[in-house]
C-alpha cells in the first residue's frame, strides 16, 4: 500500500513536469494555429520550419554557440582544474571564490554586467560576445565536475609516470587527464545543456540582429508564438532523448566488459 | 678516492625546509652499489623526504645529491636512473596491467616485441603470469604491490626506491613480501633504498639501516650492531623494546639506577654524571630472590606467544621483562643484569 | 552573422600586455622546472575571469556609485528606497525657491522595495512549495525498495531539454481563458475561471522550473547515506515515522540547504516567468532591473538595484552556508 502511494506521489509529479511537453508536441502536429483547438493532425508546421529562415538561424546560432562553448570552456576549465589542484592553498582559495561567483551570482546580474562591459569597452553585441558570455558561465561548471575527479586521484601517479621517464606533459596527457576523463565528460555536457538552455545571459549580450532560439522565442511571445517552435522544439526534444539512449546503451556495454 | 667509486648515491650537506620547517637537517649519507639500505624513523622524522629527494620530486633547499659522482640535485624525475616504488603503489588505474608495466619502455620507445617479452619476463619474476590483461583495480592488494615493483624494475633502475612499500599488506602478506623483496633483490644485483617505520621490516631485510628522527641521521649500521649497540636511547627505544632508566655514573664501569648499583662496561662519562641507562627486555635474568642484584615484585604478566612479558616494581622503578618461563603475578623474584648488557648513554635531549 | 568586434586602443594594449605577462610567465617557469609549472595551467582562465567576471562587477558597482555625469553619488541607493526621491528634490527646490512649505507636496511610496518585498514573498513561497513536494519525491526516488532512483533522476532531467520558455509557454495555453483546463470547464457547463496573469500563475510557472534543483541535492544526499542508519535507528526502536523524523530528516540538511540556494536564487531575480504568467500585473525585481536598463535606459539605477540583489544574495548563501559549514550538499553535477 506504501509502495503504490509513492509511486503515486511519483507519478503526480511526473504528469506536473511533462503536461506542458505533450502540450507543446501536440500543438506542433496541429493542424490549425489555434492553442487551445484541435483542427486536425498534420505535418504542416514541420514543413514550414525547413523553410523559416530565421528560426533556422536561430537553430544554428543556438547549437554552434553551444558546441563552440562546450569546446572552449572544457579546454579551458579543464586546464584551470589542474592548475587550480596544483596550487597551494591561498590562491587556490582565491581561484575557488573566483568559480563560485558566477554560480552565486544570478544569472541576470551576470547578464547585464557583461552587457555593461561589452558597451563599456565598445564591442558590438553579437554572436561573438554571446560565445563570450557563455564561455563564461560554462567554464566554472566544468571544473566544479573535474575537479573533484583530481581530488579522487592518488596524486602519485603523477610522480610515478615522471619516475617511469615521462616529461610533465607527457604525464599530463597520459596520466591525468585519462584519469578525470568521467569529470571532463560530465562537464563538457553541463557546458552545453546550460549553453542550449540559456535565456537571460544571451538576451543581454547579444543584439536583436544575433538571435539564438531562446531569444528568438522571447521576442516572439510579444506577436504570438508560432507552432513552427513547437515543431522545432518537439524535434530537438526527440534527438536528445535519442541521443541520451545511445550513450546509455554505450555506457552499459562498457560496464557490462 | 678508491673506496668512494663504490658510493653510488651521496648526500653530502643536504638540508630541506618547507615554509620555514626545518625537514632535513645535514644529512651525510653514501649508498653502496648492491646495498640494500633501510631509512628508519617514526612519521616525520624526514625518510621519505630524503627518498623523494633522490627520487627528484623534491629539490634540497641546501647541499649535494651526487650519484655516479655527478649533481642531480636538480635533475626532473624522468632523466634519472632510478625508480620508485610508491606508497600505495600510484598504479595508472586507467590502464592495465601489462599497460602499467609498459608504461616506461614505451616511454623509451622500445619495439614492442621486445616489451611485450619483458613485461612477460617481469611478470614471472613477480608470479603474476596471466595477469597482463586484468585491470588493476580488479587486484587485491598485494598482487597490485607486485605489480608496482614490476613497474619499477622493468626499467632496470640502478636504484629502486621503495617508499613504505608493505604498509598497506596484513601481517601475513608483509612477511611474505618482504622475504620476497630481499631475494628478488639479490638475485638482480640492484641498489634498494627502502624506507619504513617498521623496525621489524628493516631489521629482517636490510644490509644498512639508518635511523633518523627530526629530521637528522641518528645512527647508520648493519641491523646487528644498531640493535646491540645503539648509540643513544632513541635509537634503542625504536629498535626493539628496552627499559630506558635514568641514572648516574657513579664510576668508570659502575653505575646507579634507582638505588642499586650495577658494574657495567662503559667507561668515560666522568663520575656521577647523569646518563640513561638502557636495558633490553629479554637481557634481564630473573633469579631466586636470595641471589639477585636487586629483589622485585610481579606486577603484571602478559603472555606474547613466544615469551611472558612481566612488569617488575624494584624500587623506586619498573623493568620490562621478557621471559619464557612464567613467574606468577605478585612473587618476588632476584633480578640479574650482567655488565655487558647494559647500555650507557649520555642523557637524551629532550625532542624540541 | 559575426558581429564586428570594434575595440578601442586601450582594451587593445590591455589585452596584448596581459598576453605577453602569461607568455614570459610560461618561459620563465619552463626554463625553472624543466617544464611548465601546473599551477599556471589556470592562468588563462583566471585571466578570462578578471575580463569577464571580476572586471564587469567592478564595472557594475561603478555605475551603481556615480551619476549619469559620471560624478560620486548615492542618489542610486536613495532612490531605491524612496523611488520618487528624484522628483522630491526636484518639489523641494522648487517650493525653497517660491517659498513654501514643500512637505505637502512630497510624493511617498517606494516602487522599488514594494517589487523587492514582492519578489522576496514569491521566491519564499516558491521555495517552501519546492520543499514540500520535492522532499518527500526525492524520499521516494532514493527508497532501496523502488529500484528506479536513477531512472527517475533521468526523468526529472529530460524536460530540461525542451527550452523552457517553451515549457511556460505551453503552461499559458493550459490556463488562459480560450486554454484547454477553461474549455473544459465550460464543456461541463461551468464558467470559466481567470486564471492566467495572477500571482498563482507565476508561482505555479516557477515551481515547474525550479522543482527539479530541489529534488537532485535531496536526492544525491539521501542517496548517498549509509542504508544502515535506519536499519540501525529501526534495531533501537524507531518506527518508521521517528526514524524519517530523527535519523533521515536531520542527516539530509545539507541536501535541503544546497536545494533552498538553488531555488530560491533564481527565483528572486526571475523575469521571464512573471512577464509571461504575469503579464503586467506583476512585477518581480528581475523585471525591474531589466526594464531600468533596456526600457529606461538608466544604468545608474539600475547598477544599484543589481548590487542590492546581489548583496541580498550573498548575505543569504552566507547564512545557509553556517547550516552547511561542509558544503555536502552538492549540486546537480
Amino acid at each position: 500500500m506504501m509502495k503504490f502511494l509513492k509511486r503515486f506521489y511519483l507519478g503526480i509529479i511526473m504528469v506536473f513536469l511533462y503536461i506542458p511537453i505533450v502540450v507543446l508536441i501536440v500543438q506542433s502536429f496541429n493542424a490549425g494555429e489555434s492553442r487551445a483547438k484541435w483542427e486536425g493532425f498534420s505535418l504542416r508546421w514541420y514543413g514550414e520550419l525547413l523553410r523559416d529562415e530565421r528560426i533556422l538561424n536561430a537553430l544554428y546560432i543556438t547549437v554552434s554557440i553551444a558546441v563552440l562553448a562546450m569546446i572552449i570552456s572544457t579546454v579551458l576549465g579543464t586546464l584551470a582544474a589542474i592548475g587550480i589542484h596544483a596550487m597551494k592553498k591561498r590562491p587556490q582559495a582565491l581561484m575557488m571564490t573566483m568559480t563560485n561567483l558566477p554560480n552565486t551570482m544570478p544569472d541576470i546580474v551576470t547578464g547585464i554586467s557583461l552587457m555593461l562591459l561589452f558597451l563599456f569597452t565598445q564591442v558590438d553585441r553579437g554572436y561573438v560576445t554571446m560565445l563570450l558570455a557563455h564561455i563564461t558561465f560554462d567554464t566554472p561548471y566544468v571544473i566544479l565536475s573535474v575537479l573533484p575527479k583530481l581530488k579522487q586521484m592518488n596524486r602519485h601517479t603523477y610522480e610515478a609516470a615522471l619516475d617511469l621517464g615521462a616529461t610533465p606533459m607527457y604525464a599530463l596527457f597520459h596520466v591525468i587527464i585519462p584519469q578525470c576523463k568521467q569529470g571532463i565528460i560530465t562537464g563538457a555536457m553541463l557546458a552545453f545543456t546550460l549553453s542550449l538552455d540559456d535565456f537571460t545571459i544571451s538576451y543581454f549580450t547579444t543584439s536583436p540582429l544575433v538571435q539564438n532560439l531562446s531569444t528568438l522565442i522571447y521576442s516572439a511571445t510579444r506577436t504570438g508564438i508560432d507552432p513552427t517552435l513547437n515543431a522545432l522544439s518537439a524535434l530537438m526534444f526527440i534527438a536528445l532523448l535519442v541521443l541520451l539512449l545511445i550513450v546509455n546503451r554505450r555506457t552499459a556495454e562498457d560496464s557490462a566488459h | 678516492m678508491a673506496v668512494e667509486k663504490e658510493h653510488l648515491i651521496d648526500l653530502r650537506g643536504v638540508s630541506k625546509e618547507y615554509d620555514g620547517v626545518q625537514v632535513l637537517d645535514n644529512i651525510n649519507l653514501y649508498i653502496r652499489k648492491k646495498e640494500f639500505m633501510t631509512l628508519l624513523g617514526p612519521s616525520g622524522c624526514g625518510k621519505t623526504t630524503t627518498l623523494r629527494i633522490i627520487g627528484g620530486f623534491e629539490t634540497p633547499t641546501s647541499g649535494q645529491v651526487l650519484f655516479d659522482g655527478q649533481d642531480i640535485a636538480y635533475l626532473p624525475p624522468y632523466k634519472r636512473r632510478v625508480n620508485t616504488v610508491f606508497q600505495k603503489y600510484a598504479l595508472f588505474p586507467h590502464l592495465n596491467v601489462h599497460d602499467n608495466i609498459a608504461f616506461g619502455l614505451k616511454l623509451k620507445k622500445v619495439p614492442k616485441s621486445e616489451i611485450d617479452r619483458k613485461v612477460d619476463y617481469m611478470l614471472d619474476l613477480v608470479n603474476l603470469r596471466g595477469y597482463g590483461k586484468r585491470h588493476v583495480d580488479a587486484l587485491s592488494g598485494g598482487q597490485q604491490q607486485r605489480v608496482a615493483i614490476a613497474r619499477s624494475l622493468v626499467n632496470e633502475p640502478e636504484v629502486l626506491l621503495l617508499d613504505e612499500p608493505l604498509g598497506a599488506l596484513d601481517l601475513k602478506l608483509r612477511k611474505e613480501m618482504q622475504l620476497e623483496l630481499k631475494s628478488m633483490q639479490q638475485r638482480l644485483g640492484i641498489t634498494f633504498l627502502y624506507v619504513t617505520h617498521d623496525q621489524e621490516e628493516a631489521l629482517t631485510m636490510s644490509d644498512t639501516i639508518v635511523v633518523m628522527r627530526d629530521g637528522r641521521i641518528q645512527q647508520i649500521g648493519d641491523p646487528k650492531s644498531i640493535y646491540d649497540e645503539p648509540k643513544n636511547a632513541f635509537v634503542a627505544d625504536f629498535i626493539g623494546e628496552s627499559n630506558i632508566l635514568r641514572g648516574t655514573m657513579v664510576r668508570d664501569e659502575l653505575v646507579e639506577v634507582g638505588g642499586f648499583t650495577f658494574p657495567c662496561v662503559d667507561f668515560g662519562f666522568g663520575e656521577n654524571a647523569p646518563v640513561d641507562v638502557v636495558i633490553r627486555p629479554e637481557d634481564i635474568m630473573l633469579v631466586g630472590e636470595d641471589v639477585g642484584q636487586m629483589v622485585g615484585t610481579i606486577r603484571s604478566v602478559l603472555f606474547k606467544g613466544v615469551h611472558y612479558e612481566m612488569m617488575i616494581d624494584a624500587g623506586p622503578i619498573t623493568l620490562k621483562v621478557h621471559s619464557t618461563t612464567m613467574q606468577p603475578q605478585g612473587s618476588r623474584v632476584g633480578i640479574n643484569i650482567v655488565p655487558f648488557n647494559i647500555h650507557i648513554m649520555k642523557p637524551m635531549q629532550e625532542a624540541k | 552573422m559575426i558581429s564586428s568586434v570594434a575595440l578601442p586602443w586601450w582594451a587593445m594594449v590591455c589585452m596584448g600586455a596581459g598576453l605577453a605577462a602569461f607568455i614570459a610567465m610560461l618561459v620563465i617557469s619552463i626554463k625553472r622546472n624543466h617544464g611548465v609549472k601546473r599551477s599556471l595551467f589556470a592562468s588563462p582562465y583566471a585571466l578570462w575571469m578578471i575580463i569577464f567576471t571580476v572586471l564587469p562587477v567592478i564595472l557594475i558597482s561603478y555605475y551603481a556609485f556615480t551619476d549619469s555625469n559620471g560624478a560620486f553619488t548615492l542618489d542610486n541607493f536613495k532612490n531605491f528606497w524612496d523611488s520618487h526621491y528624484e522628483a522630491n528634490k526636484v518639489i523641494a527646490a522648487e517650493a525653497e525657491r517660491l517659498g513654501v512649505d514643500y512637505s505637502q507636496y512630497i510624493v511617498r511610496g517606494t516602487v522599488n522595495v514594494d517589487t523587492l518585498v514582492y519578489s522576496l514573498w514569491m521566491a519564499f513561497q516558491c521555495t517552501v512549495i519546492c520543499l514540500l513536494l520535492g522532499y518527500p519525491a526525492a524520499l521516494f526516488m532514493a527508497d532501496r525498495k523502488m529500484k528506479l532512483g536513477s531512472t527517475l533522476v533521468v526523468l526529472f532531467i529530460i524536460p530540461m531539454w525542451m527550452n523552457f520558455l517553451l515549457r511556460t509557454i505551453a503552461w499559458m495555453s493550459l490556463l488562459e481563458d480560450s486554454g484547454l483546463i477553461n474549455s473544459f470547464l465550460r464543456w461541463l457547463g461551468f464558467d470559466s475561471v481567470q486564471l492566467m496573469y495572477t500571482s498563482g500563475t507565476v508561482l505555479l510557472g516557477m515551481v515547474y522550473n525550479f522543482l527539479p534543483f530541489m529534488v537532485f541535492p535531496i536526492y544525491t544526499v539521501l542517496n548517498k547515506m549509509d542504508y544502515r542508519l535506519s536499519e540501525a535507528a529501526a534495531d533501537l526502536g524507531c518506527n518508521s515515522w521517528q526514524t524519517l523524523y530523527k535519523v533521515t530528516m536531520p542527516l539530509s540538511i545539507p541536501g535541503v540547504i544546497s536545494g533552498i540556494t538553488m531555488v530560491f536564487m533564481p527565483s528572486v531575480t526571475t523575469f521571464f516567468i512573471p512577464r509571461i504568467l504575469g503579464g503586467s500585473y506583476t512585477m518581480m525585481f528581475g523585471d525591474l532591473i531589466e526594464s531600468k536598463f533596456l526600457t529606461e535606459g538608466n544604468w545608474n539605477a539600475g547598477s544599484a538595484l543589481s548590487l542590492i540583489m546581489m548583496l541580498l544574495i550573498l548575505v543569504s548563501l552566507s547564512i545557509l552556508r553556517k547550516a552547511d559549514p561542509n558544503g555536502e550538499g552538492g549540486g546537480i553535477a
